[in-house]
């Protein structure tokens, strides 16, 4: 699980900025870092970054916001993301998605309550010839079926 | 190190890696290869050779993709005859059986045997060029995947690399920028713009330093094939980058490559270490004076970042807007430096063309799109995977003889190319050539290479809804066309899918359509109505139905139908109710039209017909 931030967590996201040079062209890099590190990105981060390369918080978010690949909650102990690109799309990634969030009872987008599972939508992992696919925790499964995700997250639960 | 050294230790490196008559193990495990388990059956093979004496004496390597991802997870075994067997849908269980049967017995494994890769031809198995899906194939890009270990530079000079690079630098900047356009290479990324030509205006403006990107963002969902290029054979395109960037007078190159693929910056990542090592990257390049960097760099999730000035803007730590050009990138690009960005598969395509010449190059395809192109080609499609061609093939030849024809015996409906930027080509044009001219002529274009089957039971509407969708939640904002246009386009096929749009809808959607064409900033705006337009032009009786205010309703034909549950437990409203093994029904009233019923049924047993929608 990932700690709430703390002086702890603060000094590791200077540790993380101080990797890289304080360009603007490594503020991307380093969001990912951070991202990466801590799970999400926190506000006390985001203040952290700010500092770091000479901007505002604002400027800050402003960047991150555009980018589909930042959170700013954190995420469940396990992540799920389900491909809805083209190739899964016509294979029933929708089909997917729908089992997911009811085994799950959450939305695309949410963690669950118990903060076990994060479910989220991709577009394309590039495993289009073996669709539909998902990813969970950082592992991509092909061809797979709504009998065969919940046995995935059965055994991701135990 | 000189050339000569690095090719002394290739071929040593080769012979530890392809020694005629040393057995060994080949497993393709490219991302979609561990999707599939390759890992798993790598560790198998790697268990039951243990367990049978021989894990000194036989090697077991991983290799790139090899095109044939239907069959994945895919083998090859290389017996002490020395014939090497492709060996298709490998689990643990089956990589036990090669091993048993194979190596220890000498005895290929029929049951899964597809094909014999090298070596004495076999009784009943195919050779690896004669396989349906090969035969058309022209494999140029794609010229090392599956053959080498990704990860060895070696591998990849014993097969030739960077001999292109070397001929570059000895015919000089201007010399290569002739070589290409002779050529006839044009961009892969999906505009087709002549590479030799965007190269010269980059040489010609002055001013230091110059830059060059290698766009690896892929950013179509159904495309794979930069991934599969990266991660099989990172140098094709890593060689192709040098030779640009010296071409261009470059000091510095960047990769910008779409943070999902992992796998692919893990490889590229250790590419570039070794070109260091072998002092192809850095100062005095091979004692040329041509001194180079390269910069790997992720992006965060937006498909725009592909646009070049978009993905420039990313790089530089903006958001990734795309901006008004001119100025163009070979003018002022990547902080405001003159700069020249090209698509990996271009890039890869040039390391070949300054290895075997231009005019080999042009030898193929047709007069006006020269060379091969890659596709990815997924979808509903029997053999799904990563292949090349020599542009101007018929479509027919890809759909029925590459891929096998459509999966469960159906009929082709359309095939999607150029994804959210092309068009949906109707199944009755397949006998469309395959290049620039004749895919913009039927109203999609070239793309970078997504290719996506779908069968007849397709509604063309929800196909060109899901595009908009996609465009609608990526299109940047910044320019008024583009957002508010996927905004309405969208909202009005939602209209049209529930059996609800006014009369007049057509007019409206084609009216947006043509402003966003001639007003939006960016390609992605320009191109976003396309798949709404060759919907419209090719399937307008399918929208008709629903302007009618008819519906699809779906039905389950009791003597097709296996019971075996799978529409049930697929319905997201339980709507579909039976005995295992007994002919189930839908509850019409529990229904809510999503279809997925009809793709969820092996047996065919689910079909639709249109009905008015208050009829129930
Ligand atoms: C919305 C949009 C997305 C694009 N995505 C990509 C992409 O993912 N990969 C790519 O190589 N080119 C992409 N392009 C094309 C690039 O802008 C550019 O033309 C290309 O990288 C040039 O390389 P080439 O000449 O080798 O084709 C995209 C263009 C637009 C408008
Ligand atoms: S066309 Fe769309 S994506 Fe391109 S600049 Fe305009 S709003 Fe942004
Ligand atoms: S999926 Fe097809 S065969 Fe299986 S129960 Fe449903 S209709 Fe019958
Ligand atoms: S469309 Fe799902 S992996 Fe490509
Ligand atoms: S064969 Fe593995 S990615 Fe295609």
């Amino acid at each position: 699980m990932i700690d709430a931030p703390t002086a702890h967590s603060v000094e590791r996201v200077h540790d993380v900025c101080r990797r890289f040079g304080p360009d603007r062209e490594n503020l991307i890099p380093a969001l990912q870092e951070v991202q990466e590190t801590e799970g999400f990105l926190s506000p006390d981060a985001v203040d952290v970054i700010a500092d770091y390369f000479g901007l505002s918080a604002n400027n800050v978010y402003g960047v991150a916001t555009f980018y589909a690949q930042f959170r700013y909650h954190p995420p469940g102990r396990h992540c799920l993301k389900i491909c809805q690109g083209t190739a899964c799309h016509v294979q029933g990634s929708g089909v997917l998605l729908d089992a997911a969030e009811r085994t799950l009872g959450i939305r695309s987008g949410e963690t669950t309550e118990d903060g076990e599972f994060g479910l989220e939508e991709l577009a394309c992992l590039g495993s289009c010839a073996l669709a539909p696919a998902v990813v969970l925790d950082g592992v991509v499964h092909a061809r797979q079926t709504p009998k065969k995700l919940n046995a995935l997250l059965e055994k991701a639960r135990s | 190190m000189n050339l000569f050294t690095i090719r002394e230790k290739a071929r040593a490196a080769w012979a530890a890696f392809a020694l005629p008559g040393q057995p060994r193990v080949l497993v393709g495990a490219a991302t979609c290869g561990r999707a599939a388990g390759a890992l798993e059956v790598k560790e198998a093979l790697k268990k039951a050779l243990g367990e049978h004496g021989l894990a000194e004496s036989v090697p077991v390597f991983e290799v790139g993709c090899n095109g044939l991802c239907y069959a994945e997870p895919l083998v090859e075994v290389t017996g002490r005859d020395g014939r090497r067997v492709l060996y298709r849908n490998v689990d643990a269980r089956i990589a036990t059986r090669l091993v048993e049967t194979h190596l220890v017995k000498g005895e290929p494994f029929m049951k899964r045997a597809l094909c014999v890769v090298e070596g004495n031809p076999m009784e009943g198995l195919p050779k690896w060029a004669e396989l349906p899906m090969i035969r058309p194939q022209e494999r140029i890009v794609t010229r090392n995947l599956g053959f080498i270990d990704p990860d060895e530079l070696l591998h990849y000079v014993n097969r030739g690399g960077y001999t292109g690079l070397e001929r570059s630098l000895a015919l000089g900047p201007e010399g290569t920028i002739e070589e290409v356009t002779r050529s006839g290479l044009r961009g892969r990324g999906g505009a087709g713009f002549p590479t030799g030509l965007k190269w010269g205006f980059a040489r010609k403006t002055e001013a230091a330093p110059k830059y060059v990107i290698c766009n690896a963002d892929e950013g179509d969902p159904g495309a794979f094939m930069d991934r599969s290029v990266l991660e099989g054979d990172p140098h094709a395109m890593l060689e192709g980058l040098l030779i640009a960037g010296y071409a261009i007078g470059a000091s510095v190159g960047y990769i910008y490559i779409r943070s999902e693929y992992p796998l692919a910056v893990t490889r590229l990542a250790q590419a570039i270490e070794d070109l260091r090592a072998y002092g192809l990257v850095g100062e005095d390049i091979l004692g040329s004076g041509f001194s180079f960097e390269i910069k790997i760099k992720k992006g965060a999730g937006a498909f725009v970042c592909g646009e070049e000035t978009a993905l420039m803007a990313s790089i530089e730590g903006h958001r990734g807007m795309p901006r008004a050009k001119p100025p163009f990138p070979a003018v002022s690009g990547l902080f405001a430096k003159p700069t020249n960005i090209n698509n990996v598969e271009t890039l890869a395509a040039v390391s070949a063309i300054l290895e075997k010449g231009a005019d080999w190059y042009a030898g193929f395809g047709t007069e006006k799109s020269r060379g091969t192109k890659t596709f990815s080609l997924a979808g509903q499609i029997q053999r799904t995977g990563l292949i090349e061609v020599p542009m101007g093939i018929p479509l027919r030849t890809i759909i029925d003889d590459i891929g096998g024809g459509v999966e469960k015996g159906k009929a082709c409906k359309a095939v999607q190319t150029g994804g959210p930027s092309g068009g949906c080509i109707p199944g009755k044009l397949l006998d469309l050539p395959v290049d620039y001219e004749h895919l913009a002529e039927a109203g999609s274009i070239m793309g970078s290479g997504g290719m996506v089957v779908m069968d007849e039971d397709t509604c063309m509407v929800k196909v060109a809804r899901y595009f908009l969708s996609f465009t609608e939640s990526e299109s940047c904002g910044k320019c008024t066309p583009c957002r508010m246009g996927t905004q309405h386009l969208l909202r009005l096929l939602d209209t049209i899918l529930a059996g609800e749009a006014p009369p007049g809808t057509l007019e409206q959607l084609r009216g947006i359509c043509e402003t966003m064409k001639c007003s939006s900033l960016c390609g992605l705006g320009q191109t976003a109505p396309n798949p709404v337009l060759t919907t419209l032009r090719y399937f307008e009786d399918e929208y008709s139905h629903y302007l009618a205010g008819e519906v699809r309703r779906y039905r389950i034909e009791a003597e097709a139908c296996e019971g075996c549950r799978a529409c049930a437990i697929a319905c997201p409203t339980g709507a579909i109710t039976g005995d295992r093994k007994q002919p189930h029904i839908i509850d019409q009233d529990a229904c809510i039209l999503c279809g997925v019923c009809l793709q969820s049924c092996r047996f065919n047993a689910v079909s639709f017909v249109f009905e008015e929608k208050a009829a129930r």
